[in-house]
């Protein structure tokens, strides 16, 4: 069993796995849950101004999407930040914190943007004794339209000044939280840097409809016939999240700066991709709104089976390791020739990378009689669509040319590398 | 005091009216609207399908069950019934593990297809419960045609031409239609009286009269029939089965066709009479729908004697594990020698050197009933038509001899003897009917 303790920006949890500030994490008994189930930390759902609570909607609050079976890919919702009263949250917070010192307990905030009520909270959040804040400037519904949430988020000038202001009148570390609904990832997370933020979050939700009732045209959720955009997470919005916070970590304005990973982590191999994409930890909300708080058992039985097969004995050691390898496409080795192999034995002839090849791309398949599939090398440019499409794992696979063979295909010999900023076709490389 | 399975002699009731009405229901359920979903999220939507070359129908699977996975199963229906008017049965009794099933590439990947037959149910159940008929028919063309026979071929044939706008009577011998889904496949393969409402269903189509109680050769002529119609479609089936050549006699000896047929046309299968020892000699798919039912009504024991080996044997593996997993005992390489008060005394074989030789070993078995299953054979076709094989000789198109007479299903070479390829053949035909009536070749 490999020592998954983490230490994030000086806030430490047992594992490096915490539950995102969202409806888990809304209430005392809820949190009390997920730590005997084994997680490692939580932000405890976003806190308002003191005052008449928020109010949520009675209809549907979530949206789906699903795959085969009805396996939930995407979740999205229009729910707002927490609706009871702010003392009775922090009484609990308090509470908690006292029982479970041993786990990670943050306080998310959304107040407006005005210094006075920031201070109030940070003030009031202090007393708690909770181990930190994050600063909820991603939620995309509801409480945009009321200047807070993504409103603030999608305004690096806000950002830095908020994050300057919770700074200054507060000794906990301080976490900002981005919306992906944002051209460039790059500017909230620059902005959140200099205000001080000791890390960044992210992703919060990405604006969406899930779907539109086709019987009574409304989109879902419906409230009485009408339905607003939600925020989308979950599994399938996984690849989105990786990207940016591979932008953050890998940025050199931003380099360095840590950061808290979220976005669809389902299974310790996402929280694991998400580490060595840069983050510090992950934080989960759709997995366990699916499947209960059990399923951060197999999140840290599986990241220590990992580590320990790789001989890792700190999870400091993933972080980051995979962001080396980020780059720009005008970087990638233009000289690099793979072709498409596919492996007759493991083969189940559904013919799949034949029509996909034949009909969407290169037509580098052919089909034999006997429904045996090959792929033309002479016409193959390794686009990896068969790969894709096949049912079956390792059934069709690349395989790298070596330096100086001939790739059937152009006639040329394999070159070492070389990209675009040097290629003869690039006039921009050789007009100087 | 009532029978039970131990009662000697032929008898009914052998077990509870309720016990028996529940072994003749559904032998694959249907699935549900979720369990369809899950089993056609399973399909590859392979190209050039392989379930689709191996369907005697060519019916448009991947679609099908694309469509069903999108949650369109009336669309998905009417792919089928373009191809496949009888879809609904052939769901219900095709030998999916031998066709559509058997080519499925999932076989390969994981040993299990996608379950093609249930999913094709599914979507013609949900259409048929829905009403209404999948096809319009084209306007009248003042052609008549006489189909004679009221199986899937003559059926399949019947409609096709009525949607093409062609005057169509069927004409047969029977007081009711259907064929062999009639009075021929197991009960538990198509129970609630499925065939009589298919028949109805499909007739919906509209051009179609039927006359029943007109047999070829007693009530009709082929020459009669010629010269009132444009053209003949015989699907006449297989109406002799073959004798047993045994020394001896015995009063339980029967033929399994009939006995099943009977037993087909009873209501709650309760009355109708089983042995307690019984032995069904044979080894094609009436063998195994004989045995099957005969252990259903509670039959203390049942034999299939096969003359040769399991390899050899005409039912699928799934048909003989069927039987088995029924009660059913398979002895192959028996062959029957006689029958007697003692039973029926079987003579071991042996395949030696390509040839079926007897081992000088017999076993006698008790037996109240013996049921002979051992094929069947054209009975009632035309004299002028030329015969091929004990079947009447067509083309590719179901083109007889002679000429203006068509012929498919059972009684036509070319295909093997199931439903789904009768049905193709009746179709095949009617194309080739309409493309004669309207000019073309």
């Amino acid at each position: 069993m490999a020592d998954l303790r983490s230490n994030f920006i000086g806030i430490k949890s047992p594992n490096p796995f915490w539950l995102a500030s969202a409806p888990p994490t809304d209430k005392e008994y809820n949190v009390r849950r997920a730590y005997e189930a084994g997680w490692g930390g939580v932000v405890w759902k976003t806190l308002g101004e003191a005052g008449p609570p928020v109010v949520n909607v009675s209809g549907p609050r979530y949206g789906a999407i699903w795959g085969a079976d009805r396996r939930l890919l995407g979740l999205n919702n229009i729910e707002l930040i927490t609706d009871r009263p702010l003392e009775v949250n922090l009484r609990e917070i308090k509470q908690v914190k006292r029982d479970y010192p041993d786990r990670a307990l943050v306080v998310s905030l959304m107040v407006p943007c005005e210094e006075e009520p920031w201070k109030r909270i940070l003030k009031a959040v202090e007393e708690t004794e909770a181990d930190g804040v994050e600063l909820n400037f991603g939620c995309p519904h509801g409480m945009a339209e009321r200047g807070m949430g993504s409103a603030v988020g999608q305004v690096p000038e806000y950002i830095e000044m908020v994050t300057r202001w919770v700074k200054q009148n507060s000794r906990m570390p301080c976490i900002v939280k981005l919306t992906p609904n944002i051209t460039n990832i790059l500017y909230p997370a620059e902005a959140a840097k200099r205000g001080g933020a000791d890390a960044v979050s992210l992703i919060n939700t990405i604006n969406s409809i899930t779907s539109v009732n086709l019987d009574t045209f409304t989109p879902e959720p419906t409230i009485d016939g009408w339905g607003a955009h939600g925020g989308y997470c979950g599994p399938a919005v996984k690849p989105i999240a990786l990207n940016m916070v591979a932008e953050i970590a890998r940025s050199a304005n931003t380099a360095g700066l840590p950061i808290s990973g979220i976005g669809g982590v389902t299974t310790w191999r996402d929280a694991a991709e998400f580490m060595a994409l840069g983050a510090g930890n992950v934080q989960v909300c759709t997995a366990a709104m699916t499947y209960g708080f059990k399923v951060v058992q197999e999140m840290i039985s599986g990241l220590s089976e990992f580590m320990d097969n790789h001989g890792l004995t700190s999870v400091d050691e993933i972080v980051g390791r995979a962001v080396p390898k980020v780059k720009d496409w005008k970087d990638l080795n233009l000289n690099y020739v793979t072709k498409a192999v596919i492996d007759e034995d493991l083969c189940i002839k559904c013919g799949r990378c034949y029509a996909a090849c034949e009909d969407t791309s290169h037509q580098a398949i052919e089909m034999g009689e006997d429904r045996t599939f090959r792929v033309k090398d002479d016409e193959c440019v390794a686009c990896n669509l068969c790969v894709n499409v096949c049912p079956v794992e390792n059934c069709i696979t690349m395989k790298e040319l070596p330096l100086g063979e001939v790739d059937p295909r152009t006639g040329r010999k394999v070159e070492p590398y070389a990209n675009w900023t040097t290629h003869p076709n690039n006039t921009a490389a050789n007009c100087g | 005091m009532p029978n039970d399975q131990s009662t000697p002699g032929i008898v009914a009731g052998r077990l509870s009216a309720d016990q028996i009405a529940k072994n003749f229901g559904d032998l694959h359920p249907p699935l549900d609207a979720h369990e369809a979903r899950v089993a056609a999220d399973r399909c590859y939507f392979c190209h050039d399908a392989p379930c689709m070359t191996a369907c005697p129908t060519t019916i448009d699977i991947p679609l099908f069950i694309r469509q069903i996975a999108t949650g369109t199963a009336e669309a998905a229906a009417k792919t089928i019934f373009a191809q496949n008017i009888l879809g609904g049965m052939c769901a219900r009794v095709c030998p999916t593990e031998t066709l559509c099933e058997e080519a499925c590439v999932r076989n390969e990947a994981e040993c299990e297809p996608v379950q093609i037959g249930r999913l094709q149910r599914f979507a013609t159940d949900t259409f048929m419960a829905k009403g209404g008929h999948p096809f319009t028919r084209a306007a009248a063309t003042g052609k008549r045609v006489a189909v004679v026979g009221a199986g899937p071929a003559g059926l399949a044939c019947a409609h096709r031409l009525a949607m093409k706008g062609h005057g169509v009577t069927i004409f047969d011998g029977r007081k009711k239609g259907g064929g062999l889904n009639e009075f021929g496949i197991a009960a538990y393969k198509a129970p609630g009286n499925f065939a009589q409402a298919e028949l109805d269903w499909l007739l919906a189509i509209g051009g179609i009269t039927v006359e029943y109680g007109k047999r070829l050769g007693d009530d009709l002529s082929l020459d009669d029939l010629q010269k009132g119609h444009d053209a003949v479609f015989l699907g006449i089936g297989l109406a002799g089965v073959n004798a047993l050549a045994v020394s001896g006699s015995h009063d339980g000896l029967a033929s399994a066709v009939d006995w099943i047929s009977a037993l087909r046309q009873s209501k709650g299968k309760a009355d109708v009479a089983v042995g307690r020892d019984v032995v069904v000699i044979g080894g094609g798919m009436t063998a195994i729908d004989a045995a099957v039912q005969a252990k259903l009504l509670g039959a203390e024991t049942v034999t299939i004697a096969y003359r040769r080996d399991k390899a050899a044997m005409a039912a699928s593996e799934f048909e003989q594990d069927l039987a088995t997993s029924k009660g059913v005992r398979i002895l192959y390489n028996a062959a029957p020698k006689s029958v007697g008060k003692e039973g029926i005394t079987l003579a071991r074989t042996a395949t030696q050197g390509g040839k079926l030789v007897e081992t000088g070993e017999t076993l006698t078995l008790p037996a109240d009933q013996i049921l002979r299953a051992i094929g069947q054979t054209l009975e009632g076709a035309p004299g002028v038509l030329a015969i091929e094989g004990g079947k009447i000789a067509v083309d590719a198109t179901g083109r007889t001899s002679v000429a203006g007479v068509w012929a498919g299903g059972d009684c036509a070479t070319g295909g093997e003897d199931l439903t789904v390829t009768a049905v193709a053949e009746g179709r095949d035909a009617a194309e080739d009917i309409h493309t004669s009536l309207t000019g073309g070749a």
